[in-house]
């Protein structure tokens, strides 16, 4: 699960898009040798080829790429939180063992995500350390409470419905480990989207107040799910974002604004299939545009969540924290065993040598 | 899924970890898809030893049966040709198109040939 929301409001413009960076650039051009390397990266890039791992590569490049993945591997495990919150609770035990293997795969989404950024020369336990201290970020969507099991449904439709259609241009990524990641998680991803529309489309078929359950939860996570892709990054508001330079690097293919409104055409009929109402007094076909209007979303709720303000941040960070600092002893113990084995291995081969 | 046949560890020095806990070593995954291909890489991740790389590279990397068959391999353990020097390493099979059977003129109707 992942948006492109995290981007911190406080941080300034990415270092490629000011003066700062052409000044530095052009100096960089006057130090002999360095043309040829950044050449090949240009190069690479124009052909739609990977770069790869130990390939020479722009700092801002690098830096660019390890901020976004880490954020986008702490969502996945912070996502973890929200759903397996219903673990204990799920209304069946096939709903039980479903939300099991969904936020397995969260996780096994982030150690794919940790490990390509992990390429990039960076430590994992330092990126958790970011996370940890509130440095890095993750998507806000997660910073909203699961306050029944009808939300299990619509984060699978609405935020996983989201994620996909944010990841599935990341398979395409210029950086190889990335791209490779993005292709595993989506084809993981599409059943999380599929189980949480059965779980409406259940619910939708049941007693009034399932009914009403189930319309509740697509009124809260509606919204939410629309800021996923992030703050508007077109036409006016295309100055002064990420989005320009991520598009150049090959880092992203399509602005927030040209997803959101794939995102809004895809699930309104899905809606509709469902009987639920979205919570959009604007929402209507545009026949001319071939599209669906949608209303404005609330950009400041947006900003004031990502800032830490929204109902769970604190005891998403909170939780996480616990989680780690009481797995210490597992790591601990396992470095112990690890340590007693190859010493044991070390003194059989010993002996063996000796007789 | 990570690097590809280099280590992933490859780019740049990996930075310590910030607080006294030691990280534990990376492992490249490798995993055989069925029965007559070979093992392909798949991804990494951390272990503290041989076994437990297993384990996990299992729970990681196969959980819906994509695999028959896992090697795990120390990521510090494997040499890779440098992208640096990428050119001049593969240069030497670059002049020599008489190793592709394109290469040779032959008449046309002989067959199985």
């Amino acid at each position: 699960m992942y948006g492109n929301d995290v981007i911190d409001p406080n941080e300034p413009l990415n270092a490629a898009e000011t003066a700062a960076y052409d000044a530095a650039a052009e100096h960089e051009d006057q130090r002999g040798g360095r043309d040829t390397v950044g050449g090949d990266f240009d190069a690479l890039l124009a052909a739609d080829q990977r770069i790869e791992p130990r390939d020479a590569m722009p700092d801002e490049y690098r830096e660019t790429l390890i901020r976004q993945i880490a954020q986008h591997a702490h969502s996945e495990i912070i996502g973890m939180q929200p759903e397996g919150n219903w673990i204990t609770r799920a209304p069946s035990l096939r709903r039980k063992a479903i939300l099991i293997a969904k936020v397995q795969d969260e996780a096994g989404h982030g150690l794919y995500l940790y490990s390509a950024a992990e390429t990039l020369g960076i430590d994992r336990q330092e990126l958790l350390e970011r996370l940890h201290d509130g440095k890095q970020k993750y998507s806000s969507i997660f910073n909203y409470p699961t306050l029944t099991w009808a939300d299990c449904g619509a984060i699978g439709w609405l935020v996983d419905g989201a994620a996909i259609m944010n990841q599935v241009p990341l398979c395409r990524c210029s950086y190889g480990p990335y791209a490779r990641a993005m292709i595993r998680v989506c084809k993981e991803e599409s059943f999380h989207q599929r189980q949480g529309f059965e779980i409406l489309w259940n619910l939708m078929r049941g007693t009034e107040s399932q009914k009403a359950m189930a319309q509740d939860a697509a009124d809260r996570w509606w919204w939410p799910a629309l800021a996923m892709f992030g703050p508007p990054d077109t036409g006016d508001a295309a100055k002064g974002g990420h989005t320009e330079q991520s598009m150049a690097w090959g880092i992203k293919r399509f602005s927030n604004d040209d997803l959101r409104q794939k995102f809004v055409d895809m699930t309104v009929p899905q809606a509709q299939k469902l009987g639920l109402t979205l919570p959009d007094p604007d929402l209507r076909w545009n026949e001319e545009r071939g599209h669906w209007d949608f209303g404005q979303i609330d950009w400041d709720e947006f900003w004031q969540v990502l800032r830490g303000d929204g109902p769970c941040n604190a005891e998403r960070i909170e939780h996480r924290r616990r989680a780690h600092d009481e797995g210490a002893w597992v790591r601990e113990a396992a470095n112990a065993y690890a340590t007693k084995q190859a010493a044991r291995e070390r003194e059989q081969q010993q002996k063996e040598s000796a007789a | 899924m990570s690097g590809a046949t280099t280590p992933t560890t490859g780019a740049g020095a990996p930075s310590e970890p910030a607080q006294g806990e030691r990280s534990w070593p990376l492992w490249e995954v490798f995993v055989r898809g069925k029965r007559g291909l070979s093992h392909v890489h798949v991804g990494s991740l951390h272990a503290p030893d041989a076994e437990l790389a297993l384990r996990n590279a299992r729970d990681v990397y196969t959980r819906r049966q994509e695999g028959v068959s896992i090697w795990v391999v120390k990521a510090d353990d494997v040499t890779a040709s440098s992208p640096s020097e990428k050119d001049s390493f593969f240069d030497p099979a670059g002049d020599k198109i008489y190793r592709h059977p394109t290469f040779y003129d032959v008449p046309e109707d002989v067959e199985y040939l």
